[in-house]
């Protein structure tokens, strides 16, 4: 543990950790463009210089320059400060200071250190040099001129997203980033170049000239998009969300989200549901009064029995509004596996993330089953490229072989190519953390229940499972998904919904509507004018992710809270609320009249969704059904990553991106 | 003046041919076996005895630099010797001699370096625009591999050992150790920070060993000679032996020519390069070592010795000992500003200082020679030279400094005299 001084004080570090790392113990801000915790250290920028007395007559970066014993560091000493001067002038005589027209100004590191460090007036005088704009997508808009070439987007694509896409091209002052053929940057990581880069190089193309980060009510929360409930801060003005930034957790999305995530948001602003709807005789949809919409519903519901009451709960639903519908049909019939997924949900092991997310880095080889990560949890995806990048661990794949950033062998694609690879390795495998993540894509079949067996049974004999590690892991791809299977939002003997009379869809939009019945009463509650309101006779115009205070709970079972950022629009309303409203209608009304009073009622049932962002352990138990297992290779469940649910349906930015990223190519292979 | 007895590279103008039968009749290879059964301490001693410094600029004691390299039994990484053939400098063609006049002399230093190393392979960096003088390595190499002095058991030493030829593509920055291993690697010759240093984490992350050209192929006559042989030529113990010196520009016969370290600036040019053109008063300045040194005016000419610490002293460096000679014809700084932008065309851009500051460097001292500034910018010129220097991640920003300052240092009355000209006319 190397000791030293730092502006005379003393610090002791871990090993290997770097000077700039060492100050930043101390409280002490070090100032930097290139560096970055979760990216390799070019040590280019020069703005983190330090004084280290003893070496030779010349500051040294700190951020790639190791602590040692004894060194004695000034972080303020004149040559430092006179370097850093230095530096920042040079930066600064070709950027084009275009700072009240750009779209990082108020939160442009570039800006900020150069009130620490710059001159108040220029010595440059030759003209400033221009760098043409790149095209790299709909997403990431270029402002070429304002780059100062730190390089931490060329690293980030390397690095985290694990493409080779961006390069810092030529040499001397006419260096710039660039993809090397013009091309969309086919990432789906690829926003958060407009978080790492430092100044207004690469910003927001849809948040372009929107609104100034000092204007904004900033809202952290929690994403609804897949089922790794990435943590995020939304961002609004007045009524409306201006944009979606990643917020920091180390167990699950580190300090990165998707495309999806970040830019579906103006699909919150269309096709919305703000009144109740009902349909007339003549067929048509007419808007409608909430009393007399919930009139409506309620006196169905009291003529219909009960064993001819179902309801099917969404993607994105919060676990409060699903526990209020269960609490108030009191029917079996309930579903939330809409996707036609089949497994047995009787032990919740089965059905979780149980290493949790930040566990991939200790495992030691990793088997994909049914699944694209890249897509259905785009951060565990970069947490397997993370733990590769660092170990080569060995990665591999059954079912479809995309392509995922990093290499890893194909096993085979049916299930019987799964069992002979059990067969091979049971009891071999020389790993001592080994991991199965399996998808959607083993369960939205016929045999799903018989592949959830399988599972089990590899899980057990490939050495899954030991006393101090459980590496069965089940990737969701819905956000509503493991919190509806912990309070029972499933039925246990299965029901035909075509025979039902009365069908209750919360936000459940993504299902063929034709299983349902042609006479039965459908009550669609959400809040986007989709699929599922489309087949409605009633409909109640609920809140979006953003509209509400509620609890989510991610693939790794982990409850976390959701805040309201803005209020639903017109008279959409929370959606627990609309369902306490409905039960006013009833005889007996629903036991509770704020939320609070709700997650009393959901944890004095289910303990474990008591606790707030903490992973609870699920013991392992068997799970699955044996049977026949199909002849037919594993598919995967999500066709487009763009278009998943109905708001990024909604969503114009999602269909651009559609164009440009997912059928681009099927055009160019067209043309050829 | 240095005896033809003690030169080392006698066939450095190429009189005789290049191939390995006139070469061992010069004595090359002759008995390598027998140095490298001495063991590694011996030749690592021997070379810290001869008082060697590295020949490609920065003179860092070549036995010092050996010993720095780990032990391979406790690496467990194979050990790399690279041989910077890219010879770049402006005002410097030293090692194109030897690569295409003397190539054994490099190939059999590469192996008595590379055994004294732990290396069992060499890769010669070549600069891309030397294409025949990589013609000449390469068929000194197969020469060498067909007579069993390479590959397995080289030259009968019991010591297996590859040499490999890598063209550059002519790019000054890969000149720079690190950049020139990146580029080895394949990737982008961008200098590496450091530490770590090559001898820790070099070429594909492994112990290496960069030397110039010069520095190894004086290797095996050090050894044959004695380390105690080398380090009596010189001017002090610190600056011993002999050395190339490229002597180019306003002389009446530019040449190279080995010399003895330390020898007086004034005698080298009028002894080998016939003395400057129109008499040594018609002198205006020297650049000593290489493009990137500071220039020294007449005054100091006069009596400077040429060796690494004289220069030095007078704020020079005798760098790859390329001397460019200017005599008063010269405008000094288009000179300078010539020597500018090679700097900006050739600085590989990654870090601030250099890349934004050799291109502001430039255009600065474009305006300097046609007198288009005031005289607070030669003060505001210095002061930019000073923000690059010491601050990038190699030494290029030190290169493209050190001239502009070593004008302005000298040659400042001539350049405000510039300006008031300019002045005066625009008046």
């Amino acid at each position: 543990m190397p000791k030293l001084k730092i502006d005379n004080m003393d610090v002791e570090v871990a090993p290997g950790t770097s000077i700039l790392q060492a100050a930043e113990q101390l409280g002490i801000e070090v100032p930097r463009f290139c560096y970055h915790d979760r990216l390799s250290v070019p040590a280019n920028c020069r703005m983190c210089l330090v004084e280290v007395e003893g070496g030779p007559p010349k500051p040294v970066a700190s951020c790639a320059m190791a602590c040692a014993d004894d060194m004695v560091v000034h972080t303020d000493s004149p040559m430092v400060k006179k370097a850093r001067k230095g530096v920042m002038e040079f930066l600064l005589i070709n950027h084009p200071l275009d700072c009240p027209i750009c779209d990082q100004g108020g939160e442009c590191d570039l800006q900020d250190q150069a009130a620490g460090y710059g001159y108040d007036r220029s010595r440059y005088h030759e003209n400033k040099r221009a760098v043409p704009n790149k095209d790299i997508g709909p997403l990431v808009k270029t402002i070429m001129t304002r780059c100062i070439q730190c390089t931490r987007c060329v690293r980030f694509t390397d690095e985290i997203a694990g493409m080779t896409e961006l390069g810092l091209l030529h040499r001397g002052e006419d260096v710039e980033i660039d993809t090397f053929v013009q091309k969309a940057m086919k990432s789906e990581l690829s926003g958060n170049l407009i978080d790492i880069c430092p100044v207004g190089a690469l910003t927001s193309a849809p948040y372009a000239f929107k609104a100034r980060s000092w204007e904004l009510a900033k809202t952290e929360t929690i994403d609804v998009h897949d089922a790794v409930g990435c943590n995020i801060r939304v961002d609004s003005r007045g009524g409306e969300v201006m944009r979606v930034l990643p917020r920091l957790h180390e167990d699950i999305n580190e300090e990165w989200i998707n495309d999806r995530t970040r830019f579906a948001y103006d699909g919150l602003k269309r096709n919305r549901l703000d009144r109740p709807w009902m349909r007339d005789e003549t067929g048509k949809l007419r808007p409608a009064s909430w009393d007399e919409a919930l009139a409506a519903v309620a006196e169905q519901l009291k003529k219909t029995k009960k064993d001819k009451v179902a309801a099917l709960a969404g993607d994105l639903c919060d676990l409060e509004s699903m526990v209020a519908l269960k609490d108030l049909l009191e029917t079996e019939n309930l579903e939330c596996r809409i996707d036609g997924a089949q497994f047995d949900p009787g032990e919740r092991c089965g059905y979780i993330f149980n290493s949790g997310i930040a566990g991939i880095e200790q495992a030691d080889a990793i088997l994909l089953v049914g699944t694209n990560p890249r897509w259905e949890g785009s951060l565990v995806n970069a947490r397997i490229r993370k733990k590769w990048l660092a170990d080569k661990v060995h990665i591999g794949v059954i079912g479809e072989a995309v392509d995922l950033g990093y290499p890893y062998m194909h096993v085979g694609a049916t299930p019987e190519d799964f069992a002979a690879m059990v067969k091979e390795y049971a009891g071999k495998v020389k790993a001592e953390r080994p991991m199965i993540i399996a998808g959607m894509g083993a369960f939205q079949r016929g045999d799903g229940e018989a592949v959830h067996a399988m599972l089990y049974d590899a899980a057990q004999e490939l050495g899954c499972i030991k006393d101090d590690w459980n590496g069965f892991n089940v990737l969701h791809t819905a956000a509503s998904r493991v919190g509806a299977l912990d309070i029972g939002f499933y039925s246990k003997g299965g029901f035909d919904l075509s025979k039902m009379d009365f069908v209750y869809l919360l936000g459940a939009d993504d299902l063929n509507m034709d299983q349902i019945g042609k006479k039965a009463f459908v009550v669609y509650q959400g809040h986007h004018g989709d699929i599922g309101a489309h087949r409605a006779d009633v409909i109640l115009p609920g809140a979006a992710y953003t509209e509400k205070d509620a609890l989510y709970v991610n693939t790794e079972g982990r409850v976390q809270q959701a805040r309201r950022a803005v209020y639903p629009p017109g008279e959409a309303r929370e959606d627990w609320k609309i369902l306490r409203a409905l039960s006013g209608y009833q005889a007996k009304p629903l036991p509770y009249d704020n939320i609070l009073q709700l997650r009393e009622r959901i944890v004095k049932e289910w303990k474990h969704l008591g606790t707030l962002d903490v992973l609870q352990p699920a013991a392992w138990k068997k799970f699955g059904k044996k049977g026949k297992l199909l002849k037919q290779n594993f598919e995967l469940p999500i066709e487009n990553f763009y278009l998943t649910n109905c708001i990024t349906r909604s969503s114009d930015t999602m269909m651009e991106c559609t164009e440009a990223f997912l059928r681009a190519e099927d055009v160019a292979e067209a043309a050829e | 003046m240095l005896d033809d007895k003690d030169r080392i590279f006698t066939n450095l103008y190429g009189w005789e041919p290049h191939n390995l039968a006139y070469a061992q009749k010069r004595g090359d290879w002759d008995n390598t076996a027998a140095l490298i059964k001495k063991g590694k301490e011996w030749i690592i001693d021997e070379m810290k005895k001869s008082g060697l410094r590295g020949r490609g600029g920065a003179g860092f004691p070549t036995g010092l630099k050996w010993s720095f390299m780990p032990d391979p039994e406790k690496t467990g990484k194979p050990h790399y010797l690279v041989i910077n053939a890219d010879e770049s400098e402006p005002g410097t063609c030293k090692d194109r001699d030897i690569l295409r006049n003397d190539p054994h002399k490099l190939i059999e230093g590469a192996l008595i370096a590379g055994f004294a190393m732990g290396a069992h392979a060499a890769y010669i960096y070549i600069r891309g625009e030397f294409y025949n003088e990589g013609s000449a390595v390469i068929e000194a190499i197969d020469e060498a591999y067909d007579k069993g002095l390479l590959g397995k058991n080289a030259a009968g030493s019991g010591w297996d050992f590859d040499v490999i030829l890598h063209r550059g593509a002519g790019a000054y920055i890969c000149g720079e150790e690190t950049a020139l291993l990146n580029s080895l690697e394949g990737r982008k010759g961008q200098p590496r920070n450091k530490p770590p240093f090559p001898a820790m984490a070099g070429l594909y992350s492994c112990p290496t060993t960069v030397n110039n050209v010069e520095t190894i192929a004086v290797v095996p006559t050090i050894l044959r000679r004695g380390g105690d042989w080398f380090a009596s030529f010189g001017k002090d113990e610190k600056n011993t032996g002999t050395k190339l010196f490229c002597i180019s520009g306003h002389v009446e016969q530019p040449c190279n020519v080995e010399e003895e370290m330390g020898i007086p600036l004034k005698e080298l040019i009028d002894k080998h390069a016939g003395g400057v053109r129109g008499g040594w008063d018609n002198l205006l300045a020297v650049i000593p070592g290489g493009s990137s040194t500071r220039l020294l005016p007449k005054d100091i000419c006069d009596n400077i010795l040429m060796d690494f610490d004289s220069l030095r002293e007078v704020q020079s460096g005798l760098g790859t000992a390329g001397v460019i000679v200017m005599d008063k014809s010269t405008d000094v700084i288009n000179a300078i500003c010539r020597l500018s932008q090679f700097y900006m065309h050739e600085s590989c851009g990654q870090c601030t200082p250099c890349r934004e500051g050799t291109g502001w460097l430039w255009r600065v001292m474009q305006r300097m020679v046609r007198g288009n500034a005031t005289v607070d910018e030669i003060d505001m010129l210095l002061e930019v030279t000073r923000e690059i220097e010491g601050h990038t991640i190699c030494a290029l920003g030190d290169a493209a400094a050190w001239p502009v300052q070593g004008l302005i240092n000298h040659f400042r009355p001539e350049m405000e005299k510039r300006i008031m000209e300019y002045r005066k006319a625009a008046a």
